[in-house]
């Protein structure tokens, strides 16, 4: 039986001023497959679907559609002949509702005005749907950017479309988020839409994939059969040479890292109405602490706390001894914390500025306003980074929002390494961060650790904070429940220690 | 675009590229109409000409568009210059006033308060202005352009009540120097905007307060959690653009030798707003340029000049005003050079 593409794009190319992110690329779909396109950070996935919905003009080749050549000029008409997109970045109205943001563009019209009530219960509807329960009224700013991550799937899932697209949709969802989208991506599957599924977990993608077409460099690499391509030789395809993910994996906190006897950061009863219930913790330089739990545990609220975003109503910290007040991110980076914050595109990039400018700006401003960094010492700290951290991008100049996702997130990192920080906090790091480069940016942070950084490490990875981490905080319902040290913890563990608390 | 050589391609996005045209376009539309247009002649010592009359009368608002490219690129807008420009003119009038006295037989002019005196206290009142501004935005979190209206509104009524509603007068001579007078065959009132642009320029590229005003304007959450102080920032930079204001009011009274509560000012802001805009930096705030906003002011000096010496009726003068900076802002629109653009690419490929 043969079934012709639903959609063919060939001999794509597209070059930005400085790049070629597209040379020749390929993608093939099927109708009723699940296909994912994997990658490396910059690799040019992103740009290939931004070229399949307007987004994008190709410099050359050619998209066709149920064998018709298109070229859609935007998203819109890429919308109406059925190729639907959920990009990496969301690109929703923070403003807006929850509701609101699902229903944008398409309201249910009544004999006159909008019909309120049923999009609101629609989009209720749709996002039990998902398992997720909240008010759709809300503005969707009000919610963390797990959540905002499904308004922006169950959007995608509401269009009547023949191809979807989700662009590293679960970057920040935890495992059972994951498992309901997949559920939905089943369901659509059996009605025979074609999805374009791009992550850089590669057990998501044997999970849900038909079919995996890699992508290097901007060239295309190959279509594979899930089924037939070995993880190894997937990773190998992306990366292009061999790297053994088994030597990274192994918990290297066992090589004794000098942990300081007395903590850098203490934390004692510190809480805030609202917020985290009161809570102790002790950060030790040289030390890895994880922080476990699930989605609105309240791992970025205590980091928050500590880093003097959110102002904590009880309890004091102590930093290197000393009791501290911190009420602003300046206080805290005078007192040498730093923070990676999880929603990179409003918390962290700034995105019409240079590489160079946005790795040097906490530098710059703890310095102070007149201690400016002469242009070539700040040259000289990007260029060191953009090496160390291996940031793909022709130069330092280049305004950071035109990196791709994973890249900026390095960036970011070199932004606070740069500071020399004695605590660095990191809130999901490696978000969108592909296979070989989180192994890189994980022992990057290992090796800072074991010269005497104390890191506080958030992830909604459970794997990853229990193979980085000497320490664990568990946390649940915004309360710490307890402590595990870090060759006693495995998920079971740490599971069982959240659900025991539910007891 | 592909044909073009990359030094010219380079030259045309160059961000002063567009300013600069428009600014070159608009003399020639004078020299059109009149021959002599860049003539300059030497009379009893100074430069004289259109050129020079162009440069001197955009003082006051090369002045304020300056302070005001620091606020429009950390997303504010101060719309209270005009009305702060009153307070500091009816201030610094008021002071000087001045009277005719003869002393040892010879006629003079005294002030009623020592002239740098009086100077100073009009630009501490424009500061204080600004610091009142800086409050409300950075401190009380208002919106730009809500709270700075509430100066604009009342600044004309605190300036009237300074004058006592009346048109103040200045007699005293040395005065008129900062707005009328000529230092080495130059007006006065350039070289204090050569100051001011020079102070500028040093604090943006050798301090980091360029790179942290454009931060704060792109991504305030951002810039905060980076570790700069993003209030203090903004607070201190509507306290500078109100302190240009009170400068420009010095040229402004100096130059017509009285302050008007009513009028003095009047739109100022406007033009202000409009001149930064020409120059390039957008009002969403971020990157911003200082010498673009030089170049807006020049531009809508110059078109006022041309509308003049064209004699459109004063009637439909503003109309004139208005068909060109819309025009002007067209060609700038990022959104209307791509459309054109992809057209452009699209007829090309086609044919
Ligand atoms: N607007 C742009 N201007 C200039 N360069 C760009 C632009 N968008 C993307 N690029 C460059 O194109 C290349 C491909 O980027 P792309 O975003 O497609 O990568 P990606 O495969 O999606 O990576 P990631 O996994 O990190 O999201 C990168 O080198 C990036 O810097
Ligand atoms: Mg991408």
């Amino acid at each position: 039986m043969t079934v012709e593409p639903i959609l063919v794009m060939q001999g794509i190319c597209k070059s930005f001023p400085g790049v070629n992110a597209l040379k020749n690329a390929q993608l093939r779909l099927f109708p009723g497959e699940v296909h994912a396109l994997m990658g490396q950070n910059g690799a040019g996935k992103s740009t290939l679907i931004k070229v399949l919905t307007g987004v994008e003009t190709p410099d050359a080749g050619e998209i066709r559609l149920n064998g018709q050549a298109i070229s859609p000029a935007c998203v819109g008409e890429a919308q109406k002949m059925g190729i639907t997109a959920v990009y990496q970045e969301i690109n929703l109205c923070p403003n807006l509702s929850v509701a609101e943001n699902i229903f944008i563009g398409r309201f249910p019209m009544r004999a006159i005005g909008i019909d309120w009530k049923t999009i609101e219960h629609q989009a209720a509807a749709e996002l039990a749907a998902l398992n997720i329960h909240i008010d759709v009224s809300l503005p969707l700013a009000s919610y963390p950017v797990a959540i905002q991550q499904m308004v922006a799937i169950a959007r995608a899932l509401t269009t009547e479309a023949q191809v979807l697209i989700l662009d590293e949709p679960t970057s920040s969802l935890d495992e059972g988020e994951v498992e309901r989208l997949f559920q939905a991506l089943r369901q659509l599957k059996q009605k025979g839409m074609a999805i374009v599924f791009i992550t850089h977990f590669l057990d998501q993608t044997y999970a849900i994939a038909d079919r995996i077409t890699v992508l290097r460099n901007g060239e295309f690499i190959g279509e594979y059969p899930a089924s037939t391509l070995s993880r190894l030789d997937l990773i190998n395809t992306m990366v292009g040479r061999e790297i053994n993910e088994a030597s990274y994996a192994a918990n290297s906190s066992a090589q004794a890292a000098s942990v300081a006897d007395k903590p850098y950061v203490s934390a004692r009863g510190l809480g805030s109405t609202g917020g985290m219930h009161p809570f102790d913790l002790d950060l030790y330089r040289g030390q890895v602490t994880g922080l476990g739990g699930l989605l609105g545990s309240g791992r970025t609220e205590t980091a928050r706390l500590l880093f003097g975003i959110d102002r904590a109503d009880s309890g004091t910290i102590r930093v290197d001894g000393h009791a501290v007040k911190l009420n602003s991110p300046r206080q805290a980076v005078r007192y040498g914390i730093a923070f990676c914050p999880e929603d990179r595109k409003n918390e962290g990039i700034v995105a019409d500025l240079s590489i160079r400018e946005n790795i040097i700006l906490a530098l710059q401003a703890r310095r102070g306003i007149f201690h400016y960094l002469p242009k070539r010492a700040q040259s000289a700290i990007a260029e060191q980074y953009i090496e160390q951290l291996g940031i793909r991008t022709s130069d330092a100049e280049k305004p950071i929002g035109q990196l791709s996702g994973g890249n900026q997130q390095k960036a970011l990192l070199a932004r606070w390494l740069a500071t020399d920080p004695k605590m660095l906090i990191l809130d999901e790091p490696t978000r969108g961060i592909d296979i070989a480069a989180k192994l890189e940016i994980m022992e990057l942070v290992k090796a800072q650790c074991k010269k005497g950084l104390a890191i506080l490490f958030i992830s909604s990875e459970m794997s990853e904070v229990l193979r980085v981490s000497d320490r664990i905080a568990v946390l649940r319902d915004r309360q710490k429940i307890g402590e595990i040290a870090g060759h006693d913890a495995d998920e079971q563990n740490v599971f069982r220690m959240i659900a025991g608390a539910e007891a | 675009m592909k044909r073009l050589p990359t030094t010219w391609r380079d030259l045309a996005r160059h961000p002063l590229f567009w300013p600069g045209v428009t600014l070159v376009l608009l003399c020639l539309v004078n020299v059109y109409f009149n021959r002599s247009f860049f003539a300059i002649e030497i009379k009893s010592g100074h430069l004289y000409g259109s050129v020079i009359d162009i440069l001197n009368r955009a003082a006051p608002l090369m002045l304020v568009a300056m302070g005001m490219t620091l606020v429009i690129a950390t997303r504010g807008i101060d719309i209270s210059v005009g009305a702060t420009v009153a307070i500091s003119g009816a201030v610094v009038a008021s002071l000087i006033g001045g009277s005719l006295i003869i002393q040892n037989g010879v006629q003079t002019y005294v002030s009623n308060v020592p002239m740098p005196l009086a100077i100073i206290a009009a630009l501490a009142v424009a500061l204080l202005c600004g610091l009142w501004n800086g409050l409300l935005v950075a401190g009380a979190g208002m919106q730009p352009i809500i709270a700075t209206l509430i100066l604009m509104v009342a600044g004309r009524g605190i300036a009237q009540l300074i004058t006592e509603g009346q048109i103040v007068t200045v007699y005293y001579e040395p005065f008129f120097i900062i707005g009328n007078g000529f230092l080495l065959g130059i007006p006065v009132s350039l070289y204090i905007v050569a100051l001011v642009l020079a102070i500028m320029l040093l604090l943006i590229h050798r301090t980091a307060l360029g790179l942290f005003i454009e931060s704060v304007g792109i991504n305030p959450v951002a810039a905060r959690f980076s570790g700069i102080s993003a209030r203090a920032l903004v607070f201190w930079v509507y306290a500078f653009c109100a302190l240009t204001a009170g400068i420009a009011a010095l040229i402004i009274t100096s130059n017509v030798k009285s302050a008007d509560g009513n009028n003095a000012g009047l739109l100022l802001e406007l033009d202000a707003i409009l001149a930064v805009t020409l120059g390039g930096t957008s009002l969403a705030g971020g990157r911003f340029s200082i010498m673009g906003s030089l170049l807006g002011s020049l531009i809508i000096q110059t078109l006022t000049y041309a509308i003049y010496s064209l004699g459109v009726p004063p009637e439909i003068n503003m109309v004139v005003k208005a068909l060109v900076v819309f025009g002007v802002c067209l060609i700038q629109s990022e959104a209307l050079r791509a459309m054109l653009g992809k057209h452009l690419f699209r007829t090309g490929e086609a044919a």
